[in-house]
Parts: C-alpha cells; structure tokens; sequence
C-alpha cells in the first residue's frame, strides 16, 4: 500500500519574497530558498517571523508584488504569472476552522474528491478514513466536532485532494496539549505513508523535532538558519532561545524487546540504547529525541549507577549555552552525535575540551512514536 | 368580505411586490458581493447610493423618477425609441420605481451575510479546487442563506407596503396602478370605512404571518443569524 502512493518524481521549491517596511508597518519579508527534495520541511519561528506570510504565498492565497515562487518544473508566480490558488496542486491544514462550515465531514471530503486533478487512486478513500480514524464522524457538521476532529478531518481531506505538496499551518496550535499528543501519531504516519513533501509551520520545537526531515528557521521576516533538526535544534541558537530544549533526535529500529523488564533496545546510530517501553515489535523503526539536559559526562564508566545507558563518547566542540552557568558540549558517539548541558564547573573540573574521551550518561529518551 | 376592487388591489400589490423581488434578487446579489469583496475605493460611494432610498422621502424619489421616465427625461426618450412608451403610469414603471426604492431592502442583508462568511471558507474551497464561480454558488450562496431569506420577505414586504412612490409615478389606474395602499388612501379619503377595514385587517394578517414565517425559521436554526441590517 506504501509503495504504490510513493511518488518517484523529485520535488523542487523555490521561494523568493520581498516586502520592504513600507508596505506593511513593521513588518519587512526578505525570504529567497530553494529547497531539493526535502521531504518534511518544519518552518519554525516564532509568530509575527513571516512563516504564515510564506506559506500563504506559496498556496497563492496571498499576492506578494515581485515574488518568485516556482514548484518542480511549474512557475507559480512571478512577474508575468500568477497562477491562482485554485490551480495549484497543494493541500493546506489551517489552524482552525479548517472545514466548510455548512458542509457534513462526507461532503467536506466529498468537496475536495470532485474537485481534485487526479483520477482517484483505489482505495485511497478507504485507506485515509480510516488512518485518520473519522469513520464515525463522516455525518456531523464541523460545529459538531472537538478541535482535534475537525484537524484530523481537514487532514484527512487534504490527503484525499492527492496534492503534489501539502501545506501545514500550524495545525495543532489551537489544541491543547491532550490533543496534540492524540494528533501526532496521526501525522507522523500520514508522513510516512503518504510520500508526499510537506511545509509544516509550528512555533513548537518537539513537534518539529518529531516530524520534519529538513528544517527552516525564521526571525522577523528572514530565514536565520537551515539545516536538519539535528543540526538546527542540537546547538543554543541566538535567533531561537531553545533553552532546555537543545537537543538531538535519533532515528533507531527495536532490535529486542525484554518482557520482564519492560524494555525495549533500540539500535541507533550511536548504540543500542535501551529505553522503558519504547515498542515491543522488533523492527519497528522509532525516533527518539535526546535533550542536552538529559546527558551527563563523567570520565570512567560507572557500574554501580541506576542509569542504564552509558557510552563512549568524544568530546567534538564546546559551545555556549543561555544560561551563562552552564555549557554544552558536542560528542560524538560511534557515528551519531549528542549534545549534553552541563555546569562550567564541572568542564574544568573533568577537564573537558575537544578530543577528549569520555563517558556519557542518558538519563532519559523521549520516544517521539 | 372583500370587494373585488380590494381584492384587485391586493392581487396587484401582491403582483407587483413579487416581481420587485424577484428582479432585485437577481440583480441585487451580484451588487451585494461586490460591495462586500471589493477592495476598490468605490464602494463607499455605491453602497451610499444603495442606501439613499431609506433616508429619502420617497416622494423626492417620485419626484425624480417621474421626471426621468417622462416623455422628456432620458429613460422616457430610451423607452419611447426602444417602441415601449413611456413609463408613468403603467404597472413596469410601478416596477422600476419600487426596485429603486427597495434595493437597500435587498442588497443590505445579502450584503452582511457575504461580508459575514468571511474570507476562511473561501480560502477552503479554492484550495480544495474550486474556481471563483464555482465558490459562488457551492460556499457563498448557501452561507448567505439566511441574508436571502431576510432580504427576500423585507424587500417584498416592503414594496408591499410603499406609496410615496406609487402615488407620484403610478397614479390610481385600477388593474394597472392601484396597488393596496392607494386604494386605502382613497377609501380613507372617500370616508369609505366599511371598505377599508377589511383591506386594512387584511393586510395585517398577510404581513403578520409572513414575520412569522421568518422568526419562526430563525427560532429553528437556533441562532439569529438573520441579519436585517436595516429596520423596516
């Protein structure tokens, strides 16, 4: 089922948006990216940073003068063309409030199926129904539905749509944390089945960790640093302020699974980890986020700790951490990297500077699926 | 109960009113759109415009639609050249003069109900494929329901009820003219109470229940979103 919706065509962006402070009081867009199959692209920045303005100029819901947007081998806007948002192969998830309000969920999919460019693929309806697990709530009215419905149908629709891209704005931000967690699966297995590119908007650093594969930071109308989440979220960055969410993520695969302890070892990039009931289906492929926080360094291994994961590690480079007490320090670990916060004083007192061999302890591992 | 002369009379006020409507709906909702998506600066002075007839008294717009459908006013000399006579008098001036004087009725609530939607739904449906029209009619039209609801019985009530107009461009021709309203004044003016208290009590119950009609409808949607925007 996976590989007859895998999409073999390569995808290319290219955005260029220009607004000066003139036009809109206090507010100026200088944004010039081309993005080369990217897979899941986390826009992340806080509100106000020009994210939205992006993503709505890029759906054409927006008509910035002088933009240059172009996907694959189509141009969408620039100085002669300006292909409207109906002609556009995309599919978008607001906020909130996603759904035509006068419509059932049936006929709100329904909607979307009529009027979509493709021949509908066998079994498309019924695989997306019940992934997003609407059954039950084809005949309400979106006024009938919680917010975390509605987000599951919109999302739901817009799959159904078969865009070449799907646009995502913010779409678990008018949800509380409850909801937000019953979502995310939801996406995540909508990324991985669905191979189709995603622009995701968010102002939260977990679900960009989670889900995106390239990420795409904005401060006030410019784009201040790119790169994967690894890169972008394992290092205290001046624009964003991460704080203690520096971090990194891990991709592993659960090559064991101990009933009696209830663990389960996951094989990473930097060793098997083993990890409080991560998945008991050997070859489940999970990513796990590890927080600087959460990684401590001691010289010699301890036998006697009740931390269960301890590896070898070289220290690749220090750095500065928010809070002028503390420090993080870069390692790499076999192949994989980490990153751990720990005191100032402590780096003198281990002696920590690059090249050094040493331990590290990982105190804890969120498991993101 | 009635005489035939009133029950002409209501049959062609009833005539007339739903004539009124029906072309007002039609040219009414694209005017309507316009003033509520239209960023051009022009609206201001249109939707002016629109609203004249319900500050004018409306024998100041008798007064100017007499002279314009006359044999001397332009619109008299486009209707005698296009073989139609002149209109003053007849029942389709009667039409023409009480569209101009019930277009705010109209155009007002269907208005409110567009600039109601907002852009959101709009924004949905164009994502999902739809093209302009196609949002129109799909997400539009029945979002602004109840706007045509309101506008429909306010823009037949109301032409049910005028005669500033009526009485400066229709005159008091039996069959042709003499809608409701006249013929009250002229009972009245006859000291013909035995004639008028039946029309009058008529015309009470007709309009009663069709506000019925309406609140009725509101109260079963649950929530007033019929916007009037205009008071009658």
């Amino acid at each position: 089922m996976t590989e007859m919706l895998k999409k073999n065509t390569r995808t290319s962006i290219t955005v260029q948006l220009k607004q000066g402070k003139e036009i809109k009081h206090n507010f100026s867009l200088d944004i010039d990216t081309h993005l080369s199959d990217p897979g899941v692209v986390g826009i992340f920045g806080e509100s106000g940073s020009g994210k939205t303005t992006f993503l709505r100029s890029f759906a054409g819901l927006l008509k910035l003068p002088s933009a240059v947007i172009s996907f694959n081998d189509e141009v969408w806007q620039n100085d002669q063309i300006f292909v409207p948002t109906h002609k556009r192969s995309i599919g978008y998830v607001f906020q909130e409030d996603g759904l035509l309000p006068h419509l059932t969920v049936q006929q709100n999919l329904d909607y979307a199926v009529r009027r979509k460019r493709k021949v509908s693929m066998e079994g498309l309806y019924n695989k997306v129904v019940s992934i997003l697990n609407i059954e039950s709530l084809l005949s309400a009215l979106p006024d009938q539905l919680s917010g975390g419905e509605r987000q599951r149908v919109s999302i739901a629709r817009s799959l159904l749509q078969q865009p070449r891209i799907l646009l995502m704005d913010e779409p678990l931000a008018s949800l509380d944390e409850k909801r937000k967690r019953e979502i995310l699966p939801y996406l995540e297995r909508v990324s991985k089945q669905f191979v189709i590119p995603i622009l995701y908007v968010s102002h939260s650093v977990e679900e960009i960790a989670r889900l995106a594969d390239y990420v795409l930071v904005f401060k006030q109308g410019r784009i201040v640093e790119e790169g994967s989440p690894n890169s972008v979220f394992a290092k205290e960055n001046p624009f964003i302020g991460l704080s203690d969410e520096v971090g990194v993520v891990l991709d592993g695969v659960i090559s064991a699974w101990d009933e009696i302890w209830e663990l389960s070892t996951v094989s990473t990039d930097c060793g098997d980890l083993l990890i409080p009931k991560a998945g008991t289906v050997v070859g489940t492929t999970i990513r796990v986020r590890i927080l600087a926080k959460d990684v401590s360094l001691m010289e010699t291994p301890e036998s006697k700790s009740s931390i269960l994961n301890q590896l070898s590690a070289d220290v690749l480079e220090l750095s500065r951490d928010q809070n002028t007490a503390m420090s993080l320090v870069n390692l790499r670990v076999k192949s994989a990297h980490l990153v751990a916060r720990i005191s100032r004083k402590s780096i003198d007192q281990l002696k920590i500077a690059p090249g050094k061999s040493l331990w590290v302890q990982i105190k804890a591992a969120a498991v993101l699926n | 109960m009635l005489t035939p002369e009133n029950m002409a009379a209501i049959k062609l006020s009833l005539e007339l009113a739903a004539c009124v409507t029906l072309i007002l709906l039609i040219f009414g909702t694209p005017l309507a759109w316009w003033l509520a998506r239209s960023e051009s600066s022009w609206t201001a002075p249109v939707g002016a415009v629109v609203a004249l007839p319900l500050v004018l008294p409306p024998t100041v717009l008798g007064f100017y639609l007499l002279l314009a459908m006359g044999p001397s006013g332009y619109l008299g000399q486009l209707t005698a050249t296009l073989g139609l006579g002149t209109l003053p008098f007849t029942f389709s001036g009667l039409v023409v003069g009480s569209c101009l004087y019930s277009l705010p009725f109209v155009v007002q609530p269907i208005q409110i109900a567009f600039q109601s939607i907002g852009n959101r739904p709009l924004e949905i449906a164009a994502i999902l494929g739809a093209s302009p029209i196609d949002r129109f009619i799909t997400v539009a039209l029945p979002l602004a329901k109840p706007g045509f609801l309101t506008a429909t019985i306010l823009g037949f009530a109301h032409t049910i009820g005028e005669f500033g107009v009526v009485l400066m461009i229709g005159g008091n021709i039996p069959n042709e003219t003499r809608v409701v309203s006249v013929q009250m004044y002229d009972h009245v003016e006859a000291l013909a109470y035995d004639q008028a208290h039946p029309l009058a009590a008529a015309m009470v119950l007709l309009s009663f229940l069709t506000l019925l009609v309406l609140y009725f409808y509101q109260k079963v949607r649950g929530r007033a979103k019929t916007n009037f925007g205009v008071s009658i």
